[in-house]
Order: structure tokens, then sequence, then C-alpha cells
């Protein structure tokens, strides 16, 4: 495992795309192959399946590190990631050599063990292995390789050590590809990829449109209107739902998430698809909870995403469609590169010719001028459209994430001037500073708690805060600081809707922190009436 | 009987002899365990410190200040309450504060770390009753290497840079940690070249007595071409500012114990990170409470909550002390990087013993 440890060292200690870009190419074109898909694997959030709890995980840590359990728990606070914890509490012994695929089968093999089994093996991998190679060790038991390194970048390092061109690797890349079952020439270098029915393509994924400063949340119409012609752009509603890809092949259906998760079982709704679509069909659009004719707040959409197994309870009270925004495949054929209004006229065909009322057409707004969008726009805060669609009517659809010819143009989100109540210590980057807060509103002359945010300050701003919560903590519990109520933020989010899981009664989404309101005492933040009001 | 030193909103605090160790605001009296800002600050009519101390604190805080020094072992009295100095290994100067009175003895380490550094005096371990200690790395996450492991990693890093033409750029705290860099890397690589805070501490150290391979002063006449194979050590926060343009390209790296936590590499932005420390980590810090032999220890910063209650679970007699002392290994704060715009002029005269050393005097 040097080899990929020493590759995770170097993606680690860099925050240039370029050099992590070379680390991945040189890795490529190194280590051996059985190795190569496996690192492939472990950065597209593939592992195996984890066959062991976290809860064991941290008790055999304890054990390990000869410390006692709270102090286990304090110092895992503080470092913000488990597998890196164990790295400090763990003593080298006996160091092991293993390839990288050896330890995933060793982590693998554990699923078959006893209890005292699986601790006494891992207790030994723990005891073999230091540093780089013992996080990635616990990294393939829990997953979550975050060190930076994106479906895009991995793509590029790929592709500079295979000379396989980027786009036709990321496709190679989608899907339920099983590293156990292929090999790296098979699922890299090899072109005929056709014999997986399942495999996905990457989805094309829009920025927002800029505002001033290069802002996104605050773009105007000056800014839309800085994109030329509103004749050359197809204008549709973006809705709040879940991004899927709905495939038909060789008399089989898929549904992929965007997050690329195969969810066919999770949507029984899409299973008439399979004989109401062609065979070689492919659809991007928007998975939504739509009853009796309205959109569904997104609230009871996460009811279905939580769930294992849906059962007809659900199924009935949540039911879902499909909202078709775009043709990738045509009677077997990859249209991709085909204009935008050409795929338009297809996807409409095809729509209609299923005519199944789970699949329902994306609907293109009519504007003649940019005014006339903005006014689209600004009557589309309601249901579950976030804003508005722009694609360039001559685009082809591109892989992943990308500027020029695809748009979002959110609605603004609302907001509200909430009340700093208690802090957690972050993960990652923000591990050891109290980043992630949860916020208050009055009732009577009790602040309530409403939402968590930890995004949206600066660096410097998170610092402060940071200094803040260290300095006015008023009780601990865990890593849970409850703090002086001393500090105003305006929260920004994107829906609203009532909610009995939440003790305001009220479920925002997508909370940030919009602005630090220094201007503002605690007695000027807003109170949940307030909140409560903006329900519509 | 009041204890023999109490916390106090202006500092530590014995009040039979009226003096502050460390005060974060200004007191009559105050004897001073090092130079760096956190616990050297200005303000106070009298201090007591170690000689190289005392010539830092006139460098850092001002020229005008009222110092008496104390030799490490040399015993001061006040109001019959017996004060002495002893190396704590932080950097140079740096020293614990040991308090008797009627047979009670207190032991106050400010920061201390084991690892001979080659420009520190080593730690060592004082007898006492109770003990008040830092813990800023007082968690078990925090276990130091050798040395000469990191100072190995740190070479290789400039190696590799200057073969490729590439500058080394290493964030340092400029009083202690970048003499400690200086006298540690190999310095066959390249040349030295410091900013100016580091400058002036270099300067007065080196007429303390301190020996340190060749350096400049960085200065907007140095040639870029002197830039290509150097080491630049300097405060964190001039690194990505305009001083640093005429580096490039450059590779930044800083050398701190807070360089053990990928977060915290992370959020520095720096492409490397190396874990030197001039603070004692969880195991020194349990073996320097060991050696005290004391009953009762006192936490003051860091992760002092964790650390006493584990010191509880050990069986002392521990608890936790909130001060202003910031432990920042490292991580200077940036008002320290002025010190180059308002350029001191250390003492000239090399400090000498006024007394014989472990002789006793009486201030």
């Amino acid at each position: 495992m040097k080899r990929a440890a020493q590759l995770f060292d170097e993606l680690d200690a860099t925050t240039g795309t370029n050099a992590k870009v070379d680390a991945l190419s040189r890795y490529f074109s190194e280590a051996k192959d059985q190795d190569k898909l496996w690192v492939i694997a472990l950065l597209s959030g593939r592992r195996p399946k984890r066959p062991v709890t976290s809860t064991q995980l941290r008790k055999w840590a304890t054990e390990i590190s000869g410390i006692p359990d709270w102090l286990f728990e304090a110092s895992y606070h503080v470092v913000g990631d488990f597998a890196e914890t164990v790295t400090h509490v763990a003593t080298l012994k006996e160091p092991i050599v293993k390839s990288l695929t050896e330890w995933v089968t060793y982590v693998e093999e554990l699923k078959a063990c006893n209890e005292e089994e699986k601790a006494l093996r891992v207790k030994n991998a723990w005891s073999g292995l230091a540093e780089m190679e013992l996080f990635v060790f616990n990294k393939i038991i829990t997953g979550g390789f975050r060190i930076g390194v994106s479906q895009k970048i991995m793509v590029k390092g790929l592709s500079k050590a295979t000379g396989v061109e980027e786009d036709v690797l990321a496709h190679r890349l989608m899907g339920d590809w099983d590293p156990h079952t292929t090999t790296f020439a098979q699922l890299v270098l090899e072109e005929n990829t056709s014999d997986n029915d399942s495999r996905p393509y990457p989805f094309y994924l829009a920025y927002g449109i800029e505002g001033p400063e290069g802002t996104a949340a605050g773009a105007v119409l000056a800014d839309v209107q800085a994109l030329g012609e509103p004749a050359e752009w197809q204008a549709e509603h973006k809705w709040d739902g879940i991004r899927g890809q709905v495939i038909v092949r060789n008399g089989k259906q898929y549904v992929w998430s965007r997050g690329e998760e195969l969810v066919t079982d999770k949507y029984p709704e899409f299973e008439a698809l399979r004989t109401a679509l062609p065979h070689g069909t492919v659809i991007d659009g928007e998975i939504l909870a739509w009853k009796e004719g309205v959109p569904l707040p997104f609230a009871e959409m996460q009811k279905r995403i939580g769930r294992k197994t849906v059962g007809k309870k659900i199924l009935a009270d949540v039911p879902v469609l499909l909202m078709a925004y775009d043709l990738l495949e045509h009677e077997g054929k990859d249209i991709r590169q085909l204009p935008m209004s050409e795929r338009r006229m297809l996807l409409e065909g095809v729509v209609k010719q299923a005519a199944h009322p789970n699949l329902v057409l994306s609907e293109v707004l009519q504007f003649d001028t940019w005014e006339e969008l903005f006014a689209h726009r600004e009557a589309a805060r309601t249901g579950a459209v976030e804003g508005i669609m722009l694609k360039r009517k001559t685009s082809t659809y591109e892989v992943g994430r990308r500027r020029g010819d695809w748009w979002k143009w959110k609605v603004d989100p609302l907001s509200i001037d909430a009340v700093l109540t208690f802090s957690m210590q972050g993960h990652g980057r923000r591990a050891d500073l109290y980043t992630d807060h949860t916020f208050g509103l009055w009732q009577n002359d009790e602040l309530v708690t409403f939402a968590k945010a930890y995004s949206g300050l600066t660096d410097e701003e998170m610092k402060q805060v940071d200094a803040f919560v260290k300095k006015n903590t008023l009780e601990r519990f865990g890593p849970v600081r409850k703090v002086t109520p001393q500090l105003v933020f305006e929260i920004a989010f994107e829906g609203i809707s009532t909610s009995s899981r939440h003790k305001s009664g009220v479920a925002v989404r997508f909370p940030r922190i919009a602005r630090w309101r220094h201007d503002k005492k605690i007695e000027e933040a807003n109170s949940l009436d307030d909140l409560k009001a903006l329900i519509k | 009987m009041p204890s023999l030193l109490s916390f106090t909103p202006r500092g530590i605090y014995c009040e039979q002899a009226d003096v502050f160790i460390d005060p974060w605001k200004g007191v009559d009296r105050a004897i001073i365990t090092h130079a760096h800002s956190d616990h050297a600050r200005g303000g106070s009519k009298h201090y007591l410190a170690h000689p190289i101390t005392k010539q830092l604190m006139h460098a850092r805080i001002g020229k005008d200040l009222s110092i008496d020094t104390l030799w490490p072992g040399q015993v001061g009295t006040i109001n019959g309450v017996k004060f002495s100095l002893h190396p704590a290994g932080h950097i140079p100067g740096s020293m614990q504060v040991r308090v008797e009175h009627k047979g009670e003895v207190w032991v106050a380490s400010g920061d201390h770390k084991r690892h001979a550094d080659g420009i520190s005096e080593p730690f060592e371990p004082v007898k006492c009753h109770t003990y008040i200690t830092e813990c800023t790395f007082g968690l078990p996450i925090y276990k130091w290497k050798e040395p000469t492991v990191i100072f190995n990693e740190i070479d290789a890093w400039w190696r590799k840079n200057a073969a490729d033409g590439v500058c080394s750029v290493i964030s340092a705290y400029s009083l202690g940690k970048a003499q400690r860099l200086m006298t540690g890397v190999d310095t066959s690589i390249g040349p030295i070249l410091v900013h100016g805070a580091v400058a002036n501490m270099n300067t007065v150290l080196q007429e303390c007595g301190l020996n340190l391979p060749a350096w400049e002063q960085i200065t907007p006449a140095t040639p870029k071409e002197r830039f290509r194979n150097a080491l630049v050590i300097t405060p964190g926060s001039a690194i990505g500012t305009p001083w640093t343009t005429k580096m490039k390209p450059y590779s930044s790296a800083m050398a701190s114990g807070w360089m053990q936590l990928r977060g915290w590499r992370r959020r520095g932005n720096l492409d490397s990170g190396f874990v030197l420390s001039d603070h004692a980590d969880w195991d020194a810090l349990l073996l320097a409470v060991k050696e005290t032999g004391a009953e009762r220890i006192i936490a003051t910063h860091g992760y002092t909550d964790l650390f006493s209650q584990y010191l509880r679970s050990m069986g002392y007699n521990a608890t936790a002390e909130s001060t202003e002392f910031g432990g920042e290994d490292g991580v200077e704060k940036a008002k320290e990087d002025n010190v180059q715009f308002s350029m001191v002029n250390p003492r000239s005269s090399t400090p000498t013993p006024e007394d014989h050393p472990n002789g006793t005097k009486t201030l």
C-alpha cells in the first residue's frame, strides 16, 4: 500500500489542481492495475460493504490507545475525522506489508468473521500500519475519502496517464461497475462499453449566473441581459427534487440519481417506462414528489430518500414523477453532441409517445425579452421551483459543471436574522474550529432553535466566531458548546414548510449564513412568528 | 492562609511577595517566563527575567522597561518568598518559575518542551508541591517524532525545491522556531534568507551569545536569483502578500505542532506542513507532571479541561484555570509581523551574570 499512501500524501499536501492531476497521473502510470482500479473506486465513493459498525471501531480504537473513552471521543472531535484520530493514537509495532488490493480484501473478509475475530484483525492492522497507510486502511472501512479530489480531477489524471479523452473516461467510470468483476483494462481502456446496459451518462451541471463581483447569489436582471439575445436561449423551471436519469435498454429499466447511485428500486413509479419507452432511451430529468397535480414540498421528498425500502404507505403519500429535461440517448445512439433544440424535439416526441402519467415534459417558458423572463422568475417562488434554467439552444450536452451554455438563475433566497445559540467543531479543514452553528429565533423571551448552518462566512469571520465561541461558552455538551447569545446573523434559505419533527414547528431548506449582522443586537433578531409568516 | 499563588484577572499572583508571573495587565512587579508576546507584555513597572529574556523584551517591547535579571538556579528573595528560574527548553531564555515560601513550593512552567533544540537550555524537572503547567498540546493525538526525523523531511523538501529552482518559504514564529530551524537544517543546500521580524530576533540572540549559521535579511534590494535555492524564514502572515511575490515560484510550508492535524494543514493552504513544535507533546506533558512529584496540578493554557480531567482520572488533584496565554505554536499574531517597521536597537552589551550564578540576590 506504500505507493497508494504516497499518492494520498501527495494529494493531501497540495491545493493545486495541476499538482493533483500530476500526482494521479504518476500513480496511474506506475502502480499495478488492480490497485489502480481500487484507487479509482475509492476516489469515486465505491468501497467494500462496511463490515463493522462505528461503535465497534470506536470501542477498539479506545482499547488500543490506552486512554479513557471520553478522552478518545474528545480527541476525535478535535481531529474531526475518525480515520485520522486512529493514526494519532495507534502505535506501530510490527509493520505489515500488503498491496492496496490485499488490504481491501482483508477488509472484505472481516464480514464473515465473528465480533471477536473482527476486533483482533482490525487491531492487528492498526498495529502494523502507520500514518497515511493507516489512514487509508481506515478509510477503506469507513469510506469518505475527502481529500479534495473531484471526479473531474481524477478523470484528468487518468486521462493524462492513459491518453484516453476525459469525456470518454468520465462516461466509462459511471454506473455500477464493480472492481471485483472488471479489470483496469476493461473499465478504462476498452472501447466497447455497450455491454453495460445500466451505465448512465455523466450529468451536465450548470453554474449560477454570476452577480456583481462574481457572487452567485446576487444576479440581477443586468447580469442576465449580458447573456445576449433572448431568442438564443431556452428557459425552463429549475425544479427542486432529485436530478436523475431513467435508462431503458434491452428490456430493462434503471434509475440513477446524480450522486451516481442506482435508485431503481426506490422509485417503482418508473417501472412501467420499461415498456413505455423504446430500447436505447436515456432521459435526464428531475424526480419530483407530485400529488394530485401539484408538487409536494421537498421535505416530503426527503422522507422517501431516507427509506431503504419503499412501502405502500409512502408510495401513496409521496408519489413521484419524472420531469423530463433532456434526451441523451435515442434509439440506442448517444445524441449528446446534437444541439439542445434538436434534442428537445426528440425528447418531446419520446415523451408524447410514451404517454405515461409519471413522465412529464418540463415546460419551456415563453419569453421575448429578459424582462419577461424576470417576471417568470419572480412568479417561480412557489411549489418546488428553485428558479430558472437557461440553456443555449445550440448547446451540446457536456460533462460535469461547465460555464457558458447552461446557467441557473435561482430565485432570491428567503432570509431572517437569528441569534447564534450553540456551536460545534467542524470537520476536515474546519477541524478544531467551532464552525457548525445553531441559530435561534425569539418566542416570548426564549430563543428557539430553528436552523443549523455552517457555510457562508469568510475564513477570517470563521476564526472570529470560533474565538467568540471559545470565550463565551456557557455550557458544554460533549462537542457542542452553548454560547452567550450575543451574535446576530442573517440566515438565508431556499424553502420553508411546517414540520412536526422540528421543535420550532418549521423546516427550512439549505440554510446558510448570508452575513454577520454586526449592526444588530440580539433583541433586534427576528421572532419565530416572523419566520412562520414566510410560509405561504 | 492565602494560597502561595492565585489566579487573578491580571495574572498569576503571589500575594506574599506582591509579584505576578507573566501578567496580561500592567502590574508593579512581574516575573516573566519567556519573551513570547502572550507571556511578556508591556505596561508593568518592574520586571524580573532571565538575561536573554531581558534583551528580547527590550527589543520587542521597549528599551525603557525596568528589568532585573536572574540566572537559572540563582535565588531571589522578596518578603521571605524565594524565587528561582529553571530552564523550560521552550525558546532561548525560557524558564520555569519556582516559588518557595515556608517550605511550600510551587512551579509555574510557562511554555516548555523536552526535545533538545540546539538553542535553548534543556528542560529541567523541578520538584514541587503544586505545578502550574501549560497544555497547549494536552491531548493524546499530539505525539512528536524525533526532531531529526522532521529536519530530514524539511531538508528533503528544501533540497527538492532548490533542485527545481523553487524558493522554499517556511512560516515560523520569529522568536524561537525561526532560530531552531536555522540551526537544524542542512545549510549546504542554499542560503537562509529571513524576514525583518526574524532578523531582529536573530540579532538580539546573537548578541546574547547564540551561535547561528549565516543568514541575510530580505530587503527590496535582494536580487530575485538569490531566492532560487534559498530557504526563506518568515512569520506566516507575510506569505501570499506582495512581500513574497518576488520569490515566485515558491513552495510554502509551516513548522508547527499544529501541523499534526490534517485540518490545520489544509486550512493553512500551504504546500507542506512539518510537525515541529516548541511545546511538550502529550507524553512529555505527563512525564513533566510526574517528575515534579507534585500532588496538585493546575492546567493553564491549551486543552485545560480535558488535560486536567485526565490527570484527575489518574489520581491527581488537578484543576483548570483560564489565562490569557495563547500557546500559538508557530502561529504568530499578525501585529508581531510589523516589528520590521519599528527597527529596534538591541542593547549592544552581552548579558553577564550580575552576581555569581547560584548565588542569592535580594530584590
